[in-house]
């Protein structure tokens, strides 16, 4: 039973990737192409999801607007685990005062909601596809730093980072051989599960308007469109969230599986 | 006495750091302020241009500003907002009555709605626990931008149930308290699930039963609290989910409030209302966590002598 799940949402995430990279295979059209006789059309055959307000194909959108959903949430979970590399790194080794202030910095931060954080972001680097991403970067750094931070403190008391210090090898040596790619596997699990938030907030600041802009086809953005109509058009509403929705649950139960998987490995 | 000391000390460190790190932030935006007071592309005389970076401190020094910043943070008068001339905390204080409806709508809701759950499927059979925990994670995965347009779409369009925007009423409150608790509630529920089940192993769940306490009671009465202290610890979690989600919902509804202005004044660079909307919230999240060290004294008495908070 709980195979199924996962054999599902893998196949799911299999068939994203192909939309993501060749979306031509699955749709075929022009996810742009505007028909003023063919507006607000209800799902049939010829149009799988119905059509919106400037009589687009909606299927055709949501298979091109994969690309852009996922390239956010992608590019923002990558994104945060090099800041929280970074931070978690350099508080772990740089002695009691810096590890305060960088910890102290990552407490204050999450007192923040992490909604507000990635509109703060948003300020400085204006609104787009670049600004969103990196503002969900930011957005997940502060928590992401302190596992890297805790990790990297129990790595350095480990035996072999001992021998290998005792053994005079160069602290940036140790640091980049030993103690970064022990720090990096209960990273990765954490990654996983992220990446479904990641993906769903970076389409919330799409639909907030700060991200993707119309006519991009990204999902977050095409609701915000249809929502003018949906006492017209529920079906231009209801695909890109079923979308996103599905995404995620499908990007939590892989990333849930991986978790479970690792947990003999990197107990803690 | 000593205890609430510290807790107050630290409470407002923490508000300290956020409103430097905002003020940090807001130093890095690119542009002149000043554009964001008169509009982007209004023509300035060099007067007038001096005259307003005069008018907000934007003349003076950074640590001059920084500390000037300060001073209003400590009593909470963040000068005037650029986009509608008037101060900062007169605007936070006229939208902040319909969020504090709508979060405290959710935060009655939520907690109601986990318990429910977590009751109703914490018998022995394993189904009704199995089709909840699909049901949680479809919607925690849910974004609540969607859930809310789905919402409008049927009871509002289609149904005709529910105001589609905002009169006033308790009606246009329904759906989006919904919108805004409903992945709280899947969240909580997970955790008090989790937490119910440890309790029920726990070494005083078999004693009761020993005693002849029926298994009904044991789970009710003896280990439904415990299940309630981990959904404490995600106090901070809660209301940061709370500030943050009333930002998409007010949005979606049309609602006034903390987080619509939250949205048009990062819109508009109006800095004075971002840097009173993180305080604000910094406050709120320090409040709520040193409510919730009390909280935890009332729902676990073996903490009580630790916290140095009396029975309530």
């Amino acid at each position: 039973m709980r195979h199924v799940g996962v054999v599902t949402a893998a196949a799911f995430l299999l068939l994203l990737v192909v939309a993501a990279l060749f979306p031509r295979l699955l749709a075929a059209g022009d996810p742009t192409a505007t028909d003023p006789l063919a507006t607000f059309l209800p799902p049939d055959s010829a149009h799988l999801f119905g059509t919106d307000q400037l009589g687009r194909d909606v299927f055709t959108r949501v298979v091109h607007g994969a690309r852009h959903s996922l390239a956010i949430g992608a590019a923002a979970t990558v994104g945060g685990l090099l800041i929280a590399v970074v931070w978690g790194l350099l508080a772990a080794l740089s002695g009691r005062f810096g590890d305060a202030v960088l910890m102290r910095v990552a407490d204050a931060l999450l007192a923040l909601p992490g909604l507000l954080l990635a509109l703060l972001v948003v300020l400085i680097t204006g609104k787009g596809v670049v600004g969103a991403t990196l503002a969900v970067a930011v957005g997940i750094a502060p928590g992401f730093a302190r596992v890297v931070r805790a990790q990297a403190l129990v790595v350095r008391r480990s035996g072999y980072v001992e021998a290998a210090i005792g053994l005079g090898v160069p602290r940036p040596l140790v640091v980049l051989r030993h103690v970064l790619p022990n720090t990096f596997g209960p990273l990765l699990v954490l990654a996983t599960v992220t990446l479904g938030v990641s993906i769903s907030t970076g389409a919330a600041l799409s639909y907030l308007g700060l991200g993707a802009q119309p006519p991009t086809p990204e999902w977050g953005a095409m609701l915000t469109e249809s929502q003018g109509f949906l006492h017209l058009a529920w079906w231009a509403a209801l695909f890109p969230g079923l979308m996103l929705v599905l995404t995620v649950i499908a990007v939590t139960v892989a990333g849930r599986h991986a978790q479970n998987r690792s947990e003999g490995r990197y107990a803690s | 006495m000593r205890g609430v000391l510290t807790r107050l000390v630290s409470a407002a460190l923490v508000v300290w750091a956020a409103a430097t790190c905002a003020f940090l932030v807001l130093q890095l935006i690119p542009g002149d302020p000043v554009y964001a007071v008169v509009g982007s592309d209004a023509l300035v005389s060099e007067e007038q241009h001096e005259r307003i970076r005069a008018e907000y401190g934007l003349d003076q020094p950074l640590v001059v500003q920084y500390l000037n910043y300060v001073a209003r943070l400590a009593t909470f008068r963040f000068g005037d907002s650029y986009q509608l001339q008037q101060p900062v905390a007169t605007v936070l204080a006229d939208q902040l009555w319909p969020t504090v409806q709508l979060a405290l709508a959710a935060t009655v809701l939520a907690p109601l709605l986990a318990v429910g759950v977590t009751v109703a499927t914490s018998g022995r059979r394993n189904w009704p626990r199995r089709l909840s925990a699909a049901v949680e994670l479809v919607v925690v995965s849910t974004p609540s931008f969607w859930l809310g347009i789905m919402l409008l779409t049927i009871f509002s369009f289609r149904l005709g149930w529910l105001p589609v925007s905002e009169t006033g009423g308790v009606a246009s409150l329904v759906l989006p308290t919904i919108t805004l608790a409903l992945p709280i509630a899947a969240v909580l529920t997970q955790v008090m699930r989790e937490g119910l089940l440890a309790a029920l192993d726990q070494p005083f769940a078999v004693t009761a039963r020993a005693r002849g306490v029926p298994e009904t009671a044991v789970r009710y009465r003896h280990a439904l609290r415990h299940s309630a202290l981990p959904a404490l610890t995600m106090a901070g979690w809660f209301t940061g989910t709370l500030l943050g989600g009333a930002v998409i919902v007010e949005n979606v509804f049309a609602r006034p409030g903390i987080g619509r202005i939250t949205l048009q004044a990062v819109g508009d660079r109006d800095l004075p209302v971002v840097q009173g909307v993180v305080a604000l919230s910094a406050v709120v999240f320090v409040a709520v966590s040193v409510l919730v060290d009390v909280l935890y004294a009332v729902v676990d008495p073996r903490l009580r002598r630790k916290t140095g908070v009396q029975a309530i």
